[in-house]
């Protein structure tokens, strides 16, 4: 450490290493939502199913190429869901001048 | 008609041996009727924890395939008369118990004792499946380490898909002093995390091993901090409200004078 870390640490402007109990915490945390998704295909197909009743009250959407999936990149797990939509149904837009 | 209890954790060499064993005799200290069963076959070890490992005659494979009576390979503990070990075979292969004779086995123990306490193996193969086959709760055995806590939530959900619901778990080993520095995840942490009920705290303490080396349960000695967790969680599970014990026991002076007094 050089003299400046030093003065820089002594004003406590350089902030503490994290602490190994949160890095504990937050790696167990990642890695169970994973092996949690892992665990069920059961609970990604009727997530699926949620999703398709949801969105087809909106609009009509492609069912054979719609995907839903749950991906990891460094440090966060993210859940993509690529649905492509044939039409926007009638009274949706309907609705939404009546709103407006 | 008694209560069968298993103990289980997923991973090896976080104490369910340990935690069956103090818990078997936090019971009985208690006056309950108790009978312990050790189901890792090929791996017995709950009799040398409990320092009952001249005793053996006959185990559990030889009382579940009638080579004997049930009651002749029940093991009667010196030190507390209603305390009883069905210890695990050590020669026969894993498989030789049955999930249904599990059942049965666990069902005729019940008549007899109000407490049945399952120690479980590590894993998550047969040997798990049997150990909770006959089981109508579950405790589940973790220390604040993550791969720890990571097959704890696996176990977890199995229990609860095996319809063993609400299982109860105890933290291990922890250190008052490394959760205070921050370098060890507290109990909060462990709970947030897992979203199960706390059913004891276990510091990590010198008299586990020290009684392990002779094979007496910790819980005998109420001197011991561990041993007094152990005693506690006992009485929960008899259904008192015992509040947690403090991680940190202070060693100054006051705290010495104060331990005097109320030891």
């Amino acid at each position: 450490m050089n003299l400046w870390e030093r003065i820089v640490r002594f004003f406590g402007k350089e902030a503490a290493p994290e602490k190994t109990g949160v890095i504990a915490k937050e790696r167990l945390r990642l890695v169970l939502v994973h092996d949690r998704a892992d665990l069920s295909e059961v609970v990604m197909n009727s997530l699926r199913e949620d999703l398709i009743a949801v969105i087809s009250k909106y609009m009509e959407i492609d069912l054979s190429a719609l995907e839903v999936t749950l991906s990891k990149e460094d440090g966060s797990v993210a859940l993509t869901a690529n649905i492509p939509i044939l039409s926007v149904k009638r009274d949706v837009a309907l609705k939404q001048k009546e709103a407006l | 008609m008694g209560t069968v209890i298993v103990v289980t954790s997923g991973k090896g060499g976080v104490g369910k041996t340990t935690t069956t064993a103090n818990i078997g005799t936090g019971l009985a200290i208690l006056g309950k009727q108790v009978v312990m069963v050790d189901t890792d076959i090929g791996l017995r070890n709950l009799d040398v924890v409990l320092g009952l490992e001249n005793r053996i005659v006959y185990d559990i494979v030889d009382a579940v395939k009638g080579n004997c009576r049930l009651r002749q390979a029940l093991i009667k503990d010196k030190r507390f008369e209603n305390m009883f070990l069905l210890p695990a075979a050590q020669t026969k292969d894993k498989t030789a118990v049955s999930e249904q004779e599990m059942k049965d086995l666990c069902a005729n123990l019940k008549e007899e004792f109000e407490y049945v306490v399952i120690d479980c193996p590590a894993g998550i193969e047969h040997g798990f499946r049997n150990a909770i086959a006959g089981a109508e709760k579950a405790i589940v055995v973790t220390t604040p380490e993550v791969s720890a806590v990571r097959d704890a939530d696996r176990i977890i959900g199995l229990l609860e898909a095996a319809e063993l619901k609400e299982p109860k778990l105890i933290i291990n080993r922890i250190r008052g002093k490394m959760v205070k520095s921050g370098d060890m995840m507290s109990v909060a942490d462990i709970l947030e995390i897992l979203a199960v009920d706390l059913l004891g705290i276990v510091p990590d303490d010198d008299a586990i091993v020290i009684s392990t080396n002779r094979g007496e349960p910790t819980v005998i000695d109420d001197k011991s901090r561990a041993g007094r967790a152990y005693r506690n969680i006992s009485r929960r599970i008899c259904g008192e409200a015992v509040p947690l014990m403090a991680l940190e026991e202070g060693n100054g002076f006051w705290s010495r004078l104060k331990s005097l007094f109320t030891r």
